[in-house]
């Protein structure tokens, strides 16, 4: 297969992955890869990138598609420096050694000791090109199993387990610090630097992998385990850590374009002050005559919001971002109040102020007030708590929000009471993180609260939410 | 595609080029400029704050010798500011020289009509004109980088502007006709990503994300900007800002802020990075209070 038409299903392989490419971003790419050449790998993957991935958020999609379409030229045919030996179309863990399976168990021993003792020196120089080299012999050497007559299968684990750099961090440290630089600021760095490196090596090897398996099985095989779901696409009662940090980042420009939809409704409509400049400039073709005066746009309130949350276990990764969400939406309204419940409700307006989101999470966590009884969500208990606790929370002026999946064990919904309270709101909005198709089902008490708020919305990713916002208020 | 030729021979050339000025461009930057001079499309370029975008462009002005004008963006920027507009003081008066030399020759309305129409020609001419960088840039006939910074920070309507302007390097001024570039200015666009962008914008331009730089990039950037700096230094500084930025601070600290952080320790005769050098320069790089806190607190600073 030629390298142009590589590119199509390279292209063809990114719009699969929900990466957006348009068919004139594709005539630009074939245009700067006749401007570049092939010969420069980082180059290529540089110009793909500069004319077919325009969000960071496709990047990581974009890398892992990009290594499986262009793999790096080397393993098969070029002689690895301390490897020595012919070149060939194995890989050079297997030349010298042949298949490790007919290794014996000492010898496999010896050869992981020696390769674990290149890893150590390669990740204490930071020595990038000697750590890719190591990923691709010690996938060779650990990672593959047989499966069935001609088939082989490559596992991360296999390797991760075999060279386990985590267990060199001790080493590493020792290896990098004097004495008395123990425990202060240079073993902090020192240990954050380590960490890079292993979580760089860890890359490698992944991306190693599915470079063998997509020589064994084909690309198409291994590409859909490849690419992650993009990060606006991660399910939220589903979300990792790692995806959570993703998020966060996310959610920041949402909160704002929220907070902008909803002040810009209120700026449609009557005229504000006149705007003397540009009156007189439109009378000039007028002969001066102001025969149409220009008005400046009001300066937009800043309208209320109050935030309902459920922070029990079954949502605990979607009650994560609907912190995150209130967090980054205090900024942008003159009053922002936050309640959340599990049980019963507590205000905690009062950690949203001023603090990191983490130590607002364990501060939330700790110090409200959110258990009555069992632990157990119970949103008829917790509503009525908070009708009575705050009854001037919800008023005319505000955006009430409301934040959960409504699974309430089964428990009386006080269905009257939040009725009375969106009717005291402007608006109000139900945000449940559960697909609709299970709504209703089992526990979930949607039925008795979503005719109630002005609309109920499936909001299980960034990308819903996005939707949600953009439909919220056409501008 | 600039009409007279292209500004680079090659990637390499681009990287020499912007080196000479002191920017240091890794490969993803290099390529992607050479590309879009190249390909003759506007480069967006986005990244937090500080990451080297601005100067990206101001430096490629130098490299190729070309005069930069800037197009700063911000709330309320309108067409008025970006594009152009009349200059409505200097037509008044204008209208009322001219009403008052015809008011003594009154009386024939035909006359009236007729001189209006001349005033009226004559304040929507060149002279009254205030031309604003994006036409300033379209109309230069010499070598022009056309920085439009911090495009997030507009509203979406100013987008669409540009759009115009963009595709076809005119703009058509209803009482003077259209003005077409002779010479294409290369065009840079900065966002901070604030928002995102139209789509429809960035399928016209070429696009890269800039963000913090490697560690070794990153020395090598503080010590062409503080070349006295011994390099032990610049490297701990390094380590230590990109430690910081690993936390979850209200604000990260930029290369700017790393720069400045080394021109500080150099003049204040630190020659290590120990815990009494950072906590008393630490200022430097953390601006908020808290932030700062939280560094003191995660790095153990003082606890020893
Ligand atoms: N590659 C580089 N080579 C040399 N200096 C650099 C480089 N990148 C950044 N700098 C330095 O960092 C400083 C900050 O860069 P700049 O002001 O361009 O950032 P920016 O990305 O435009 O930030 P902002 O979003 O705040 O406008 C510059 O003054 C420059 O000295
Ligand atoms: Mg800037």
């Amino acid at each position: 297969m030629n390298l142009l038409d590589r590119t199509v299903e390279f292209t063809a392989a990114l719009r699969r992955a929900n990466v957006p490419v348009s068919s004139a971003e594709t005539v630009d790419a074939a245009r700067a890869v006749g401007a570049i050449g092939w010969a420069d790998r980082d180059a290529l993957r540089a110009a793909f990138a500069a004319t077919m991935c325009k969000r960071p958020l496709y990047r990581s999609a974009f890398d892992s598609l990009f290594d499986l379409y262009f793999p790096p030229r080397i393993g098969d045919g070029v002689v690895l420096p301390d490897e020595g030996g012919p070149a060939g179309e194995q890989q050079p863990g297997e030349q010298r050694n042949g298949d490790p399976s007919e290794l014996t168990p000492q010898e496999i021993e010896a050869l992981r000791r020696a390769m674990r003792d290149q890893l150590r020196d390669a990740l204490l120089d930071g020595d990038d090109e000697k750590l890719r080299d190591l990923a691709r012999r010690s996938v060779s050497a650990f990672g593959a199993a047989q499966n069935g007559p001609g088939q082989r299968s490559y596992f991360i684990y296999r390797v991760l387990r075999a060279m386990s750099p985590e267990t060199l961090i001790a080493d590493l440290l020792a290896a990098m610090l004097g004495d008395d630089d123990r425990g202060g600021l240079e073993e902090r760095i020192a240990r954050q630097t380590i960490a890079d490196r292993i979580r760089a090596f860890e890359e490698m090897i992944s991306s190693e992998v599915r470079r063998r398996m997509a020589e064994e099985r084909g690309i198409e095989a291994v590409e859909r385990t490849a690419v992650k779901p993009l990060a606006d696409q991660v399910d939220f009662l589903r979300a990792s850590q790692r995806d959570l940090v993703e998020l966060r980042r996310q959610v920041y420009p949402l909160a704002r374009r929220l907070a902008t939809r909803l002040t810009a409704r209120r700026r449609l409509g009557r005229a504000g002050r006149l705007d003397f400049r540009r009156t007189v400039r439109a009378s000039l073709a007028t002969g001066g005559v102001p025969i149409e005066t220009k008005h400046r746009p009001h300066k937009p309130h800043k309208p209320e919001l109050v935030v309902l949350c459920d922070v029990s276990g079954s949502v605990s990764s979607f009650a994560h971002f609907t912190l995150m969400l209130t967090h980054a939406l205090r900024e942008q309204f003159s009053k922002v109040r936050a309640f959340a419940f599990i049980d019963t409700t507590d205000e905690v307006t009062r950690f949203l102020r001023g603090l990191e989101l983490g130590d607002m999470m364990a501060r939330i966590a700790s110090e409200a007030d959110l258990v009555w009884f069992d632990g157990h969500s119970d949103y008829g208990h917790a509503i009525e708590v908070f009708a009575e606790k705050y009854p001037d929370a919800v008023g005319p002026r505000t955006s009430l929000l409301v934040l959960g999946d409504a699974r309430n064990n089964y428990r009386a919904t006080s269905a009257a009471v939040f009725r009375r309270l969106c009717g005291q709101a402007r608006h109000s909005y139900w945000l449940n993180p559960e697909p609709r198709s299970y709504w209703g089902s089992g526990d979930s008490a949607t039925t008795a609260y979503a005719d109630l708020v002005d609309e109920m919305v499936e909001c299980r990713n960034v990308e819903q939410l996005q939707h949600f916002i953009e439909r919220l208020l056409p501008t | 595609m600039s009409l007279q030729g292209y500004a680079f021979a090659d990637v390499a050339d681009v990287r020499e080029r912007l080196r000479e000025t002191g920017y240091l461009a890794d490969e993803a930057i290099a390529t992607t400029v050479f590309l879009a001079d190249r390909l003759g499309k506007p480069l967006l370029v986005e990244g937090p704050a500080g990451v080297g975008k601005t100067e990206l462009a101001k430096s490629l002005a130098a490299a190729v010798g070309a005069e930069l004008i800037r197009l700063q963006c911000y709330e309320g920027l309108d067409e008025a500011r970006a594009l152009y507009e009349w200059n409505y003081k200097k037509q008044l008066l204008r209208i009322q020289s001219a009403s008052g030399a015809t008011g003594e020759a009154a009386g024939d309305a035909a006359a009236g009509t007729a001189s209006w129409q001349q005033t009226h020609d004559d304040i929507f001419s060149e002279e009254f004109l205030l031309s604003r960088p994006l036409l300033t840039a379209i109309r230069r006939d010499d070598p022009t980088v056309l920085l439009i910074d911090e495009t997030d920070k507009a509203d979406v309507e100013v987008e669409g502007l540009l759009l115009e302007v963009l595709s076809d390097f005119q703009v058509t001024i209803p009482e003077l006709g259209t003005v077409k570039a002779t010479r294409r200015p290369f065009v840079i666009l900065t966002s901070n990503a604030t928002r995102e962008l139209s789509e429809a914008l960035k399928r016209r331009c070429l696009y890269l994300n800039l963000d913090y730089p490697s560690a070794a990039r990153e020395k090598e950037i503080v010590l062409a900007r503080v070349p006295e700096l011994p390099e032990k230094m610049a490297e701990s500084l390094v380590r230590i800002v990109r430690a910081l930025r690993a936390m979850e601070l209200k604000k990260a600290p930029s290369i700017a802020e790393t720069i400045d952080w080394g021109q500080t320790v150099l003049a204040l005769g630190f020659d290590t990075m120990d815990d009494a050098a950072v906590t008393s320069t630490l200022g430097v790089v953390l601006k908020h209070a808290s932030d700062q806190a939280r560094a003191i607190s995660q790095l153990k600073l003082g606890a020893n």
